[in-house]
């Protein structure tokens, strides 16, 4: 990629669990070594099961938590190394939507109050009339503004925190599955609203979400991750895939039709533990194509148009 | 402020609000209230029963009950509350640093809290009482430490949690310090709890104040407390019961009113209960 | 028919949240429940089940459980020995404190009367069809020790161990991951044809419904939508509503723009709109939706979509 908006090289991210008086804290590694580009204007998707690191992925990008190896670059300057007042000059031009709509506003606060926080944050007021065309830009009405986040629906508050994350006018939004505490019909329009800003306003997004469905129809790139490492990245939503779990990721969405019914070649097992992973390649132990390679030696994500880390790809 | 009317609304923290207000007044209002003195002798009309002229009666030196339990509670309340006040004060303050820097500085406050917390109250008051002296500041110095721990673990706790909340990381995803983080999101939404800890917190120490006074070691004579009248009256407890009895009452009175009305406080606060409007 | 329920209703105080509900289910037969999120879906179950009591609820209308009309009472025997109830959450449905074996061992003691080692061997049986790996370790696990998968798998064993005959399934799979709910909805789709068993799934899928179901009653705000067999309902609904819920599936080569959702959002019981409870959301509404509610049947709207031809 010529020129990306923001990249990672290598983020690695390990954690420390449990470890009291006597016991010595288990370690895992949420993040392994993880590189992906994002091409201005792009929406990249990053798809996954529950602990593949994906979160922890969208919170090293925006530098929420601190990698324990590997940069992050931005527009030409290393997040992972800018002095804290540069960092928050910096964040000015990138924001992120939340997957918690209930938790992502303070109880206490009216939209007013959550839309000018971003220019509290950074010493400034709002200029007159920005809360009411933040609101306006995520759909909600102008008397909203003196609303407090009981009073709204979770569609509501997941359009407020969208205009929060606009306030400051960003080029790049991470988000970390917005919809998937919302109904479908809501989800629906919340992605809408998402594609109607993405043109107007001309931004990239970071999508991270565990609906494999919802990425294809939203993004532009998708990055598989299992078990905190990158499996394929699908240069075009409708690509094949070349990676086992991909392929099985896929097949256990259900369309929704019933002349497609089918019975699943369904997975056998579940999710190994991050805190004692096997040598090899992680996913071995389910995958239908695994031979003795596999669970031995590491597959490295393969160099070409469409990255597969797999010794036996479809 | 809404919250505290909305606890008056309902049935018993309405009665309960009603009863303190009436102390306070009282307590207050006390050298306008009565005539007498309440530490000039009068022996002639010692153990009288309630009459007109004593509505209470008077205790073995003559001087009326009523006068002496608006004067003890001027004593009572005052001590009480000003020393749980420093209290939730410093509690806060350490407990809000402790939970925001982490790391050795929390793990140190947090050993001292539980250090004292596994400590009888009364023991940490009588240590305090005897180092500093017998006396009002004493007192004071003893209740504001004994409860220090309770409001330190409390708010460490309920900053912790509100730390973990998704509108504090959407704050620091925009750049928000520490400082900024305290003032804005944490403190204001730890305060409320904290608050009603130290009002329920506030009747314990009347008890704790009048055990002290009840021991000679909180108000000297002649200055009444709740608790040094009832040490006065213990003796007597058989000839003239109200002079114990009565000064009791009032302790148990009004700290019933004071959990009470902290209950009702709880009920008012909660933000989530409150009804959907619109 | 092993459940039929009739004109289906509850009040709660003053208000009532549902009305009007009417489905049937025979033994060997899925019926999808679907709707979003306010629509009366746990509320039904609820009310099949006899378990409004827990709510404060009242119920009105006929249950019937294998043809004979069931009052509170009948419903309450029923529970447990011929209807079994999955929930959402399998965390709050198992005891932290007893091994998982246990738990399932217990329910085929307590309603079938069995000795404790034939209520194990049993266990170990329903654990090995759940397709649990290594049961007998399973089963001398506590819930802690298990993923979400793995525990959801012991509920369902829980609620067959009394070999009931109806099964409720209250958003079965919704806490798992897509892998796994892959399995669990394909295990449940092979016990019900297996053994004869009548379920009523609950769920706000669209996919799971069509993957599973035979037949779908639509909800919307307390009332019925549509009752259709799944294929009718998927290539020609009629109720705008069903047709809404389906577009906001996405689907592999839907063109980009073309998710738009269902504008508004389902009003709370105490804010039901007049005449279709759907018209302020619906495209097709006009004058007499805003002041009649439509006809009851298999689609309750007074301007249904047309089927397509050929």
């Amino acid at each position: 990629m010529a020129d990306p908006l923001v990249e990672a090289r290598d983020l690695m991210r390990r954690f420390a669990s449990g470890g009291g008086l006597l016991t010595r804290p288990r370690t895992m590694l949420a993040v392994r070594g993880v590189s992906l580009q994002i091409a201005r204007g792009e929406v990249l998707g990053v798809v996954g099961e529950s602990g593949c690191g994906k979160s922890t992925l969208a919170r090293l990008m925006l530098r929420l938590i601190e990698p324990s190896a590997g940069s992050v670059h931005f527009d030409g300057a290393e997040v992972t190394r800018l002095a804290p007042r540069a960092l928050r000059r910096l964040r000015r031009r990138m924001a992120m939507v939340f997957q918690d709509p209930y938790s992502s506003l303070d109880p206490r606060f009216t939209l007013a109050d959550v839309l000018a926080e971003p220019f509290a944050v950074q010493g400034e007021r709002p200029a007159p009339g920005r809360i009411e065309a933040l609101l306006a830009q995520v759909g909600l009405a102008a008397p909203m503004a003196a609303a407090y986040p009981h009073q709204l629906s979770g569609g509501q508050r997941q359009r407020a925190g969208i205009a929060r994350a606009l306030a400051l006018s960003p080029d790049f939004i991470v988000l970390d599955e917005p919809t998937a505490s919302l109904d479908v019909s809501i989800q629906a329009q919340i992605i809408g609203l998402l594609s109607d800003l993405r043109r107007d306003l001309g931004l990239t997004y970071l999508f991270i979400s565990h609906d494999l469905g919802l990425v294809r129809y939203f993004c532009d790139r998708i990055v598989v991750m299992y078990l905190g490492a990158v499996v394929e990245v699908l240069p075009r939503p409708d690509a094949a895939p070349r990676h086992p779990y991909t392929s099985a990721l896929m097949d256990s969405t259900f369309a929704p039709d019933p002349a497609r019914r089918r019975t699943l070649t369904a997975l056998a097992g579940e999710i190994p533990s991050p805190f004692d992973l096997p040598p090899g390649c992680a996913f071995a132990a389910r995958c239908p194509r695994a031979s003795d390679l596999c669970r031995r030696e590491t597959p490295a994500l393969s160099g070409d148009a469409h990255p597969t880390a797999c010794h036996h790809p479809l | 402020m809404r919250a505290v009317l909305s606890a008056l609304r309902t049935p018993k923290g309405g009665i309960a609000g009603l009863w303190l207000v009436l102390v306070a007044l009282g307590a207050v209002l006390a050298p306008w209230l009565t005539s007498y003195a309440f530490d000039i002798q009068d022996l002639p009309s010692a153990y009288q029963g309630p009459s007109a002229a004593h509505w209470l009666g008077t205790d073995e030196f003559g001087r009326d009950l009523l006068t002496r339990i608006l004067y003890g509670a001027r004593v009572s309340l005052s001590v009480s509350g000003i020393s749980i006040g420093v209290s939730v004060f410093a509690g806060m303050v350490l407990g809000a640093a402790a939970g925001l820097i982490g790391g050795a500085f929390d793990r140190a406050v947090t050993i001292c809290v539980d250090l004292t917390w596994s400590f009888p109250e009364i023991l940490i008051a009588l240590i305090l009482v005897a180092i500093i002296g017998p006396g009002i500041a004493g007192t004071m110095a003893a209740i504001a430490v004994a409860y220090l721990a309770q409001f330190t673990r409390l708010t460490r706790a309920q900053i912790l949690a509100i730390k973990g909340e998704t509108y504090v990381e959407a704050a620091r995803s925009m750049g928000a310090s520490n400082l900024f983080l305290l003032f804005r999101h944490l403190l204001p939404n730890a305060l409320a709890p904290v608050l009603v800890a130290g009002m329920l917190a506030t009747g314990d120490a009347i008890i704790l104040e009048a055990t002290l006074g009840f021991f000679g070691l909180g108000a000297q004579p002649p200055t009444p407390s709740w608790g040094a009248m009832m040490a006065a009256g213990s003796a007597l407890l058989f000839k003239a019961p109200g002079i114990i009895v009565l000064p009791g009452v009032a302790v148990a009175v009004t700290v019933v009113a004071i959990n009470l009305f902290g209950d009702a406080l709880v009920r008012a606060l909660d933000i989530k209960t409150r009804p959907r409007e619109g | 028919m092993l459940l039929s329920v009739e004109n289906l209703g509850v009040k709660i105080g003053a208000v009532q949240p549902l009305e009007g509900i009417g489905f049937a289910l025979d033994r060997g037969e899925i019926l999808g429940l679907v709707g979003e999120s306010g629509s009366g879906k746990s509320l039904t179950a609820l009310a099949c089940m006899g378990l409004l009591g827990l709510i404060g609820g009242q119920r009105l209308g006929t249950v019937a459980f294998d043809g004979v009309v069931q009052d509170e009472a009948g419903l309450a025997r029923l529970r447990g020995r011929k209807i079994a109830l999955i929930t959402q959450n399998p965390m709050t449905a198992l005891d932290p404190v007893q091994r998982v074996g246990e738990q399932i061992a217990v329910v085929a003691r307590l309603h079938l009367g069995t000795t404790p080692a034939a209520a194990r061997a049993r266990t170990l049986d329903l654990m090995t069809q759940l397709r649990i790996p290594e049961a007998a370790a399973v089963a001398d696990s506590y819930p802690h020790q298990l993923s979400g998968g793995m525990k959801q798998r012991i509920v369902i064993a829980m609620a067959l161990a009394g070999e009931p005959e109806l099964i409720i399934a209250d958003e079965p799979t919704t806490a798992l991951d897509v892998t796994v709910q892959a399995q669990i909805v394909q295990i449940l789709g092979q016990l019900v044809r297996q053994r004869g068993l009548g379920l009523v799934l609950i769920t706000h899928d669209m996919g799971v419904v069509a993957q599973v179901c035979d037949r779908v009653a639509v909800l919307y705000a307390g009332r019925l939508a549509e009752t259709r067999e799944v294929g009718d309902l998927f290539s020609a609904p009629r109720h705008p509503y069903s047709a809404a819920l389906i577009a906001c599936i996405p689907r592999e080569g839907m063109a980009p723009g073309s998710l738009t959702g269902i504008p508004g959002a389902v009003p709370s019981v105490a804010l039901y709109p007049p005449g279709c409870r759907f018209h302020p959301r619906c495209p097709r509404a006009d004058a007499l939706c805003a002041t009649t509610p439509p006809p009851q049947g298999a689609f309750a709207c007074h301007h249904p979509l047309e089927v397509p031809h050929g």
